[in-house]
């Protein structure tokens, strides 16, 4: 699977990643739009940021993701093709526990539609995710396990 | 005191475009745009706008337009703006007006009133894509005559060679020092240098230990403060450069403030951390050409008489008397640096006032040697206002053996001319030391561009010299036959050794 990988000596804190990030999972994914009439969704990429040092980060996609085992719905799931883990809004209750058992605090709260969860889900529509694709000085990399 | 400076630039915010997102006000390092909270807005500070565009750039909505402030005082032919703004601000201040990169003034630029000459008809010309062409140069000192021996049928040269560097493209990066630019600028250019086959300048603010590896493209630089010089630095060269002069401030020296020398610089430049690192006007050791020869033939006895020995001088009105002067000495090179070079600070009415033109100075400098003969004995680098391939090819036409590039290989990392180097500031991370903007320039990406730049102008170098039948740029040196002058004075075409367009 893909993994991404944050280089924190590239890393401008400028958060277009962020940016591009909720374009890509807004609605109707044109920028203008999705943050001045749309319900905008949650950022799943977080810019760290403490001095000149930031990276941003996303969920890792654990091997043995916490998240997968606490999840009391089983809409937290492994996809199978692309071994990212994903959250099945559908069944997501809104119980938090995710939230608590993430170790990098990269899963949310989305509360844009219902009360769900939102995390990285490596932008399937997309080749490139769009925080990578969008990282101007290519301090986001896509690694292959 | 109430300051009358007009702003330089207005920020139009397209409102309707705007998204709040801050990406503008994060990456302006001279805080000209801010969020206002209270009421959902990005304001702006025009006053401290450098319009260097970083924002305009980085703005994911386009929502920015940086223009020139139209209030501009009125003004007439003799009291430009420029002029009253420079008043008011030393009336308000007492101080030395100060800017970054190179002259901006209006002088001639020949480079645009020369044009090349192309084959028709009665000579063929050449298809790059098709045939061989040569960009190789050989920098150095050349024998005046090449003695070849035969030993049973085999032939070999028996005059031994002075060292050369060889250049895969006549192009070569200008001195930049480490500490008026980052160090991943520094990467950048080691990293180019290396790939392509070519050599970048050290600038005379040493070499970072973690360069050394790239020492075989690297010139090192000599310089009046003797920044970082030690026998490591001279022996990882492949080359070496006693700097004299810089076209942007010809006759004085520099001065890298306190704040800049960082724990790193400190230790590349051999200067305690946070001191000003004053480099003189004049080598202490050089009043004379004999002084100069004392020094080059020191490097050379350093360096095993291994490497060629470079000269740079800012162009001047004696060039071509001086380098004559320095080719005695002993110089393998002469580096020329024009009116129009660059820096990361200079006071602005030296830069703007001081030297002469790089084309005037090249054709004169290459006239002056031949006629004594001792062309041959040094190659001629020329510096300061090349911008394009077609520049190139004009100057080695006017006599030089390779270019150095500094603002357009900075251009290609990048930087937008705002001439605002001095202020440390710099929001593409390059004229800076500040920790926060240097992460800007990605030592990949930049290598990525410069290497970019140099195939672009050396694909395009070989499709003019195509066009005029040769297939190596050899042929073209000091060629000034393919040249002629649109619209120069008689003394002007004098000069450049050229003939008048349709003569």
């Amino acid at each position: 699977m893909i993994r991404i990988v944050p280089k924190e000596e590239f890393c401008i804190g400028c958060r277009l990643c962020e940016i591009h990030c909720i374009v890509e999972h807004s609605k109707s994914k044109n920028i203008v739009k999705a943050y001045k009439k749309e319900n905008r969704p949650i950022k799943r990429v977080e810019v760290e940021e403490e001095g000149h040092v930031s990276f941003a980060l996303q969920c890792r996609h654990c091997e043995e993701a916490p998240c997968i085992t606490a999840c009391l719905s089983g809409a937290m799931q492994r996809d199978a093709e692309s071994g990212a883990v994903i959250n099945d809004p559908e069944r997501c209750v809104g119980c938090w526990t995710c939230i608590l058992v993430c170790p990098y605090g990269a899963v949310r709260r989305d509360e844009a539609e219902r009360k769900v969860v939102g995390k990285c889900d490596l932008c399937p529509d997309l080749e490139t995710p769009a925080c990578v694709a969008n990282c101007p000085n290519e301090a986001l990399v896509i690694v292959e396990d | 005191m109430k300051s009358y400076i007009l702003p330089e630039f207005l920020i139009d915010r397209d409102d309707y475009r705007c998204i709040r997102c801050e990406v503008c006000v994060r990456q302006c390092a001279f805080d000209a745009h801010w969020y206002d909270e209270e009421d959902d807005e990005v304001r702006v500070d025009e006053d401290k706008c450098a319009g260097c565009l970083r924002c305009v750039t980085f703005c994911p909505t386009n929502a920015l337009i940086v223009r020139r402030n139209p209030n501009q005082i009125p003004e007439n032919a003799n009291w430009t703006n420029e002029v009253l703004h420079n008043i008011y601000k030393q009336a308000e201040t007492g101080g030395v007006l100060l800017t970054g990169m190179g002259c901006d003034k209006d002088y001639p630029i020949y480079w645009d009133r020369i044009v090349l000459d192309a084959s028709q008809v009665t000579n063929p010309s050449i298809d790059p894509l098709r045939e061989p062409m040569e960009l190789r140069t050989y920098l150095g000192a050349k024998p005046d005559a090449l003695e070849i021996g035969r030993k049973k049928g085999k032939s070999s040269v028996l005059t031994k060679i002075s060292p050369q560097l060889r250049l895969e493209t006549p192009i070569m990066f200008s001195a930049l020092s480490y500490g008026a630019i980052s160090y991943n600028v520094c990467e950048s250019l080691a990293r180019a240098a290396s790939e392509f086959g070519t050599y970048y300048n050290t600038g005379e603010g040493g070499l970072h230990r973690d360069l050394y590896q790239y020492g075989d493209h690297t010139i090192c630089q000599v310089a009046s403060g003797r920044f970082g010089v030690h026998a490591d630095y001279l022996e990882a060269a492949a080359a070496l450069e006693i700097k004299i002069g810089q076209g942007a401030k010809p006759g004085i020296g520099g001065h890298l403030p306190g704040e800049k020398v960082s724990a790193e610089i400190s230790h590349t430049r051999m200067i305690p951390e946070g001191t000003d690192a004053l480099s003189p006007a004049p080598h202490h050791d050089i009043y004379s050409i004999e002084d100069l020869a004392q020094l080059i033939y020191a490097l050379k006895e350093a360096t095993h008489w291994e490497k060629p020995v470079s000269v740079k001088i800012a162009a001047v009105h004696n060039s071509a008397a001086i380098a004559s002067g320095m080719v005695r000495a002993g110089a393998d090179i002469i580096a020329l640096d024009g009116i129009r070079g660059g820096t990361g600070a200079a006071p602005t009415m030296i830069r703007d006032n001081v030297g002469i033109p790089i084309e005037l100075a090249l054709a004169s400098v290459d006239t002056r040697l031949r006629e004594e003969g001792i062309r041959n004995r040094a190659s001629i680098v020329v510096a300061g206002g090349i911008r394009s391939a077609a520049d190139v090819v004009k100057a080695v036409a006017l006599g030089a053996d390779a270019v150095y590039i500094g603002t357009a290989a900075l251009v290609a990392l990048g930087c937008h001319v705002c001439q605002k180097c001095y202020t440390g500031k710099c929001n593409w991370g390059i004229a800076t030391q500040d920790p926060y903007l240097t992460k800007r320039l990605n030592p990949e990406i930049g290598t990525r561009r410069l290497v970019n730049l140099l195939t672009g102008w050396s694909h395009e170098i070989m499709e003019i010299l195509g066009g005029m039948g040769i297939n190596a740029i050899e042929s073209l040196r000091g060629n000034r036959l393919r040249l002629r002058g649109v619209g120069l004075s008689e003394e002007e075409l004098r000069i450049l050794g050229i003939r008048h367009a349709g003569a």
